[in-house]
């Protein structure tokens, strides 16, 4: 099949076109018309995205299934997938149609919100499967809009203020990008991602504003880069949009943000940094290895003070991106597989705990863990399920959570000890913090008068979270699954990260020479 | 004067006869009760020419002695300014009509100003400029005050030509500096007066005083004052076609001046047309915060991306100019379809432009609401969108001919932009109940407009409809390597 990335991207969005275009009417039925359309164009996909998975070869390290035609302005659309993008696109295809039946309870303008949320896959798949700058940033960017629209409509009550810091944000961010991208097709003369992987950008040092910049043109562009994917990670300093969003944002609109878009930056950082400014990388590392070790620990203690059970799992998620930036920096083996891992892995947890609130608070329309106490003993089946994702966020080891925080914390050792103890120390934390939400909210006597009739789970909400803990424990239980697929990209990349640093060291020895 | 000078000139001496004999048959008929109809004519005869001018194609010729050139670059203006006009002028036919204030001069003067607009794009010499230049702004300036019974449009009509003369004045006292010191007013005199890319001092400051009445007329910063006021007193459509057709000429003329007379000196006007262009991206993104009439917010959106047009001038290449054409087009696209919504905003039968009015208009209005945000996002200039084409094209020329500073203050400026234009969706999608919310429909006319601009702001991410193309070649025409 020659066009299988494009009618995978693209299906989705028919879908929302067939659904915007012939679609009437707001009444019962053509809500659940809305709602089945979307489950099925979900599902459609997730189904021929096996075939990519299938038809995919691990041991190939170049890009598969490539799509390349003529677009405008001399740009190009091309499509494709290797080691490093596939299970990206999988975690997408998988979650959607779990996303789309966690909303099945909504009843403000349906048709809009599986329209937004159709789209929304469309965007982030093209995110992971394009191969030309412009394209990437065009479904980078364009994922704001259904989101931004998610959040504001669909939202809690300071939903408004969510929207804009979430959109103005990541404009910011991604604009900069925008500029370092033009410059990177200035510099090369294509835009096409695998010819850019081969190009070199200059690396000398030179003076701007008087500071003297090492590693020259690629730090400025691995900073620019930075300003964009740092902001969508989210990492600390400029994670304070996404407790915000999260909060406000309806269910299935943070499932999506935890589990795939905050995946964009980790992506971001593999696709580009990594591969096209290695020597930009290599003198930002240590940066980027502190902002992740106190990203770890601080967002793990402030979690530990919320009340809101939303913020708290927002927060954790801060803290696991954390391990994230920083197995990827350390560019070797452990530090990439673990970061992937722990990527692939957070989708299915954080998406799994949003849904987890969200059980409750369709029940009980709020978010305070003070609200809550001894739901155990009306909900056995509920509590068993946040149990185990409790465990896998703790990173217990047989679920999927301890693979990825464990080969990351194995591979900064190796790099920079001082901050492997601090990072580590965020393992504790998290235990504290996740635990001590599941004893406010699960354990203890029901005491609350309003508790007293509230319901187990239904089939429905049992079905949505069956496919999540199978996922859970089999990555657990047997990671190969996923190191295999990713592993000889992963080392194709190492492999040419080394490369370029050999090449480079001299120049860096006389620059840091210079300096001093 | 040989008959293939007038041959050259046919297009616009067809619509200057076509004026007369519709203003003589005006007169002569039922006055204003002939002008709706002589509205869809005029619309009409505008949609002729454009593809008349379009069919044509051919190469460059020039007339008169180098007065008058018809190239690639003045037909893409000039087809882009025709269309434009065109719609302008079939929203205005409902607009003015409902409100009893349809006159038939309405439709002659739009006709004369884009004689004047044609003339401007294909000056060849500071004379023909100036004249086409001052056909098209006395036309304006009466158009802006045609409702004579309103005081605001009155009041726009007079400030505009106050300040409008100041512009021509500094325009013409440009001209003759550098007429004195290149000793022709041909452009490509002037162009053999630069010396190793530089023009001499006398040179300078008559280039420097021209940019100054140039800028004034595309209302770029610091000559923007006018704007704002202007676009809010005058009538809705005819801020419409403010904000549409005369921009693109007035850019097309800047273009044509500054690389036909200037383009063998391009280090002198690039640092003065880059600083401008910053500033107007800066001061239209950030003073339009403030705003809560959309007119005026329109009116500080358009000196934002006038700003942004002029980014692409200031790379100073063939392909800033063919990125500059692309942002216009784009632009005015754009303008047409928000003002076709602009001109639907009413309240129990009175035109309203407060922005609150929008409130929640996504609930009765889905569809025209959804148009909105696709144009409101795509003048934010947010992929896939295909705003953000134009600005990637101007980004792209700027760090191609070395302004990388020019291109991240211009994108830094673009997100500030970014919040106004997403204040008007927050409004219509999750605004409040209390405001005063629009309660008028739209006109059948208006609402192909508005959807079909939005369509193509989603569409053209396929192959911007070819534009890119035309306007290399327009681009390729006007730039001598």
């Amino acid at each position: 099949m020659q066009n299988l990335i494009s009618i995978i991207t693209f299906l989705p969005l028919i879908a929302a076109l067939i659904l915007a275009l012939f679609l009437k009417g707001e009444d019962e039925a053509a809500q659940r018309n809305a709602k089945w359309l979307a489950l099925i164009a979900t599902t459609a996909t997730l189904f021929i995205s096996l075939f990519l998975l299938f038809g995919f070869d691990p041991s190939n390290t170049d890009f598969q299934f490539v799509e390349e035609r003529e677009w405008l302005l001399g740009l190009k659309y091309k499509m494709g997938v290797d080691g490093i993008s596939i299970l990206f696109v999988m975690l997408t295809t998988f979650l959607m149609p779990i996303t789309i039946a966690a909303c099945w309870e909504v009843k403000v303008r349906v048709k809009e919100y599986m329209i937004a949320f159709l789209v929304l896959e469309t965007l982030m798949l093209g995110v992971f499967t394009a191969l030309d700058l412009v394209l990437f940033y065009l479904f980078f960017e364009g994922g704001l809009i259904p989101m931004f629209l998610i959040i504001g409509i669909w939202g809690g009550k300071d939903r408004i203020y969510a929207a804009f810091k979430f959109f103005l944000y990541t404009f910011l961010g991604s604009l900069l990008m925008l500029v370092a991208m033009i410059a990177m097709y200035v510099d090369a003369g294509t835009t096409d991602i695998p010819s850019l992987m081969m190009h070199t950008f200059a690396s000398e040092t030179f003076p701007v504003l008087g500071i003297q910049i090492v590693g020259g043109m690629q730090t400025l562009l691995f900073l620019a880069f930075f300003a964009s994917f740092a902001v969508k990670m989210p990492m600390w300093p400029v994670h304070t949009w996404l407790p915000d969003a999260h909060v406000q944002a309806p269910t299935a609109g943070s499932v999506i943000l935890a589990a795939v878009l905050l995946k964009m930056g980790g992506y971001g950082f593999l696709r580009f940094s990594l591969p096209m400014f290695p020597v930009g990388s290599e003198v930002m590392s240590t940066f980027v290895f502190w902002l992740s070790a106190i990203a770890i620990v601080y967002a793990s203690l402030v979690a530990l003070a919320q009340e809101d059970m939303k913020k708290l799992i927002a927060y954790s998620s801060v803290a696991h991106m954390g391990y994230v930036t920083m197995g990827i920096f350390t560019v070797n083996q452990q530090g990439l597989d673990g970061a992937i891992f722990q990527m692939l892995s957070h989708g299915f947890v954080s998406g799994a705990l949003f849904l987890i609130v969200g059980v409750v608070y369709d029940r009980m329309h709020t978010r305070d863990i003070a609200a809550y106490g001894g739901l155990m003993v009306r909900m056995p089946v509920y509590a068993l399920i946040f149990m185990l994702f409790t465990m896998a966020n703790v990173g217990l080891p047989g679920t999927s959570g301890f693979i990825g925080e464990f080969l990351t914390l194995m591979a900064i050792f190796q790099v920079n000890t001082w901050v492997a103890l601090v990072a580590t120390s965020g393992v504790i934390f998290s235990a504290g913090y996740a635990l001590w939400l599941y004893r406010r909210v699960m354990l203890g006597d029901l005491i609350k008068e309003s508790l007293k009739t509230i319901k187990d789970m239904t089939g429905r909400e049992k079905a949505i979270f069956a496919p999540l803990v199978v996922m859970t424990l089999l990555l657990g239980v047997y990671p190969a699954l996923v190191t295999d697929v990713i592993g000889p990209s992963v080392e194709h990349l190492i492999g040419q990260y080394e490369v370029a640093l050999n090449d480079y060291t001299p120049a860096t020895e006389l620059a840091l020479a210079g300096d001093h | 004067m040989t008959s293939t000078d007038l041959a050259i000139i046919l297009p616009e001496v067809f619509l200057a006869l076509y004026a007369m004999v519709a203003l003589l048959g005006a007169v002569w008929t039922g006055k204003d009760d002939t002008a709706p109809l002589l509205c869809w004519l005029t619309a009409a005869v505008f949609v002729a020419v454009a593809v008349w001018i379009a069919l044509a194609g051919g190469t460059t010729h020039v007339a008169f002695g180098g007065m008058f050139v018809d190239d690639a670059f003045a037909r893409f203006a000039k087809v882009t300014l025709l269309l434009a006009g065109a719609v302008v002028l079939i929203l205005s036919e409902g607009f003015f009509t409902r409100r009893g204030a349809m006159h038939f001069e309405y439709p002659i003067l739009i006709t004369l100003a884009s004689i004047g607009m044609m003339v401007m794009v294909s000056a060849g010499d500071l004379i023909t400029l100036y004249m086409g230049l001052e056909l098209q702004s006395l036309s304006l300036y009466v158009v802006a005050a045609i409702r004579r019974d309103s005081l605001k449009s009155t009041e726009a009509g007079l400030k505009y030509f106050i300040l409008g003369a100041l512009s021509s004045g500094l325009l013409l006292y440009g001209a003759s500096l550098t007429y004195g010191y290149a000793g022709s007013t041909v452009f490509r005199d002037i162009y053999a007066a630069a010396t190793d890319g530089h023009v001499g001092f006398g040179l300078l400051l008559g280039l420097t005083f021209m940019i100054s009445g140039l800028a004034f007329k595309v209302s770029a910063v610091p000559f923007h004052m006018w704007t704002p006021d202007v676009y809010e007193g005058s009538p809705t459509p005819v801020t419409a076609f403010f904000a549409s057709a005369p921009k693109m000429a007035a850019m097309a003329m800047f273009a044509r001046a500054m690389h036909d007379a200037f383009g063998d000196a391009v280090a002198d006007w690039q640092q003065i047309v880059a600083l401008v262009a910053v500033l107007s991206v800066f001061l239209g993104a950030i003073a339009g915060i403030g705003q809560r009439d959309i007119k005026r917010l329109m009116a500080y959106s358009s000196i934002s991306h006038m700003g942004f047009a002029l980014i692409g001038l200031a790379a100073g290449t063939e392909r800033g100019v063919s990125a500059m054409l692309i942002y216009m087009a784009i632009y005015v696209t754009m303008n047409i379809g928000t003002f076709a919504f602009i001109l639907s905003m009413e309240r129990e039968g009175q035109h309203v432009t407060r922005i609150e009015g929008v409130s929640l208009l996504s609930r009765k209005e889905p569809v025209t609401a959804l148009a909105m945000l696709v144009l409101l996002f795509s003048l934010a200039g947010v992929p896939p969108l295909v705003g953000f084409f134009g600005k990637f094209a101007v980004l792209a020329a700027a760090l191609d001919a070395g302004l990388v500073w020019v291109a991240a203050l211009g994108a830094v400026g673009s997100v500030i932009s970014a919040f106004y234009y997403l204040r008007i969706v927050y409004y219509m999608y999750f605004g409040s109940e209390e405001a005063e919310q629009i309660d008028g429909s739209m006109s059948p006319a208006q609402w192909v407009v508005l959807v079909a601009s939005a369509a193509i702001m989603v569409v053209g991410v396929i192959n911007l409809f070819g534009v890119d193309g035309l306007a290399a070649n327009a681009a390729a025409s006007l730039v001598v390597n």
